[in-house]
């Protein structure tokens, strides 16, 4: 049995990544004689939740609670995880390639001796399971041989594509309420602070994100990208060197080392492209540079590019959408 | 008073990700030759917080690696920032499995405790950027018998009721979230709440002078279980190039039109 771990919103909904896992998890249930496929998820299961994980195939949805998860700590979730795999019988485990996915996934292998990988993107056999997986921020695949019982792993974000099943499963709810080891509970969140309005993970959600680089040549620089950024509706993002620099906030970091987007639309001004920044912004479907090195590899790896000064460019597209009467 | 407490960092000298990624001749790993090495950025902060935290703490900052000769390089970069101690596990990194690093790291800390220099806090980064494991720190909390925080931005140590406890507060789903565990502890750094500091010239003498333990692996590492790195297909260039300069702007926003990304709500009359 194949058991995916599927994280939710603030609404209580699936996230999109733990539906493409469950997509994931299907084709590898496909390979591998139609093995079922069961979620698990650790808190609320509504009934909105439980049909739409039934329209993605799941079998049983395992719905974890009681007091020992109602706050999240590493330890304690992976070992109610690993009730649900015992319970289940399961030889797969699995979750998206998040924070937390990564994070729960490593935990529950170190504790079952088993091995880890992170942010797959395909399988190329089941015996022995040989898993492709993302290095190097993604410019890079490692083969990795995951022989152990569970096979534990991730799934990189936009590996696959959402998809529901051409068959619903029974989407049985399957209730767990373990009672956790107090040491698992040690390294527990003791309080969460809501983030401020413009740090809600507004960038990784956006649907257009003009990004900012180098280019823009200092903090006080920003206006012509910030208009455009308003004019569009759209969240700005900036590279690892304009936070470094102190330019703009951390949080609005787009890279290896920041958030990973995936928008409609990328809007790259100033910004060369380098590996660290590429990890981020790879999955957005249409890219649009702004730069003066046409050889940049941001540029070649672009859907569209206009060349030259960002300065003299953006000015003037923020002047075509205003005489257009977009954003007045 | 803040409570006293050593702090041990574990830093990994990676290829620089802002060049080519060229892979070795048998697959197995980066050649970093042409692009230089450095270390993470994650680690680069979890230097920052040790050294910090031992200015505020009274202890010593001690920087761990395990690498082969080279690496020396990044513990005097570490040493060069305020680390005062340094320890090489000295090995071909690409033959270690993030198990294996993890054991080599529980045994320094269990060596140098039987020598008397407890290492209260552990700091790693998040994940290495060449291997992306995402998982050392909490297998080495897990050989240690330790409390783990994982992707912390920023950490302090303070008095608990029942002795010291490290305050590490990190980014979550719903929002930031704080741990307060109490040491012994590992913590695992991600980028952002720290701004690591640039070595002065005084500090690279200094760090010139530090003595590093040299030590040999405990055990036959197992392995990454890697069949080989592959590089993604060449996808040529396919770009549109729509103008230069500001001239280019009407078939820019044409563009926005085309693609439907600019809300008809917004358009005028």
């Amino acid at each position: 049995m194949i058991l995916t771990l599927v994280e939710t919103d603030l609404e209580g909904a699936a996230t999109e990544v733990s539906l493409e896992a469950v997509t994931f998890a299907r084709d590898l249930s496909a390979a591998g004689n139609g093995v079922p496929v069961d979620a698990v998820v650790i808190g609320d299961v509504s009934e909105d939740l439980r049909a739409e994980l039934a329209s993605y195939g799941v079998r049983n949805v395992h719905r974890v609670s009681g007091d020992d998860v109602a706050a999240y700590s590493g330890a304690g979730w992976a070992s109610a995880i690993q009730t649900v795999l015992a319970a289940a019988g399961s030889v797969v485990l699995m979750a998206a390639g998040t924070d937390r996915g990564n994070e729960l996934m490593a935990h529950v292998a170190a504790r079952s001796g088993a091995s880890m990988a992170a942010n797959v993107l395909s399988f190329s056999g089941l015996s022995p399971f040989v898993v492709t997986r993302q290095v190097v921020g993604g410019a890079a695949m490692e083969e990795m041989n995951l022989h152990q019982r569970p096979a534990v792993f991730t799934v990189a974000g936009h590996a696959v594509e959402a998809k529901p099943a051409d068959v619903s499963g029974a989407g049985e709810v399957v209730e767990h309420t373990p009672s956790l080891a107090s040491e698992d509970l040690v390294a527990r969140v003791v309080s969460t602070a809501q983030p401020e309005a413009d740090e809600s993970g507004a960038l990784t959600s956006a649907k257009i994100v003009v990004g900012a680089g180098r280019g823009v040549g200092g903090a006080e620089k920003f206006d012509d990208v910030l208009q455009l950024t308003e004019l569009l509706g759209a969240a700005l993002g900036v590279s690892r060197v304009v936070t470094s620099a102190g330019w703009r906030p951390h949080h609005e970091q787009v890279g290896q080392t920041g958030s990973r987007i995936s928008p409609d639309l990328y809007i790259p001004c100033g910004i060369s492209g380098a590996i660290q920044h590429w990890a981020g912004c790879s999955s957005a479907k249409t890219i649009l540079a702004i730069n003066s090195d046409a050889e940049a590899p941001m540029v070649t790896r672009a859907t569209y590019a206009v060349i030259g000064d960002l300065h003299e460019i953006v000015p003037a597209i923020n002047e075509e959408l205003r005489t257009r009467g977009y954003g007045a | 008073m803040a409570p006293s407490g050593n702090v041990l960092v574990c830093v990994k000298r990676v290829p620089d990700s802002t060049e080519e990624v060229v892979l070795s001749e048998d697959g197995l790993s980066v050649d970093g030759r042409r692009s230089g090495f450095t270390m993470s950025a994650h680690e680069e902060c979890a230097v920052e917080i040790a050294v910090q935290t031992v200015a505020a703490t009274g202890g010593e900052a001690t920087v761990l690696t395990i690498g082969d000769a080279e690496a020396v390089e990044q513990l005097r970069n570490a040493l060069a920032v305020g680390c005062t101690a340094a320890t090489h596990v000295v090995g071909e990194p690409f033959t270690f499995g993030p198990s294996d690093v993890a054991a080599e790291i529980a045994a320094v800390v269990r060596d140098h405790e039987a020598e008397g220099r407890a290492h209260e806090l552990v700091l790693l980064g998040n994940d290495a950027a060449d291997s992306g494991d995402f998982q050392v720190g909490i297998r080495l909390a897990y050989e240690l018998g330790r409390p783990v925080v994982n992707g912390a931005s920023t950490v302090s140590v303070e008095d608990g009721d029942d002795g010291p406890v490290v305050v590490a507060v990190g980014e979550g789903p719903e929002g930031q979230e704080t741990y307060r565990v109490p040491l012994p502890a590992v913590v695992t750094i991600r980028e952002g709440g720290v701004e690591p500091r640039y070595p002065s010239v005084p500090g690279r003498l200094k760090a010139k002078k530090v003595p590093i333990e040299e030590r040999r692996p405990v055990s036959e590492p197992k392995g990454p279980a890697r069949v080989r790195l592959v590089l993604p297909p060449p996808t040529p260039s396919a770009v549109e190039i729509l103008g230069e300069g500001p001239a280019a702007a009407p078939a820019v926003v044409d563009l926005f039109e085309k693609l439907g990304v600019l809300s008809p709500g917004k358009a005028a009359p």
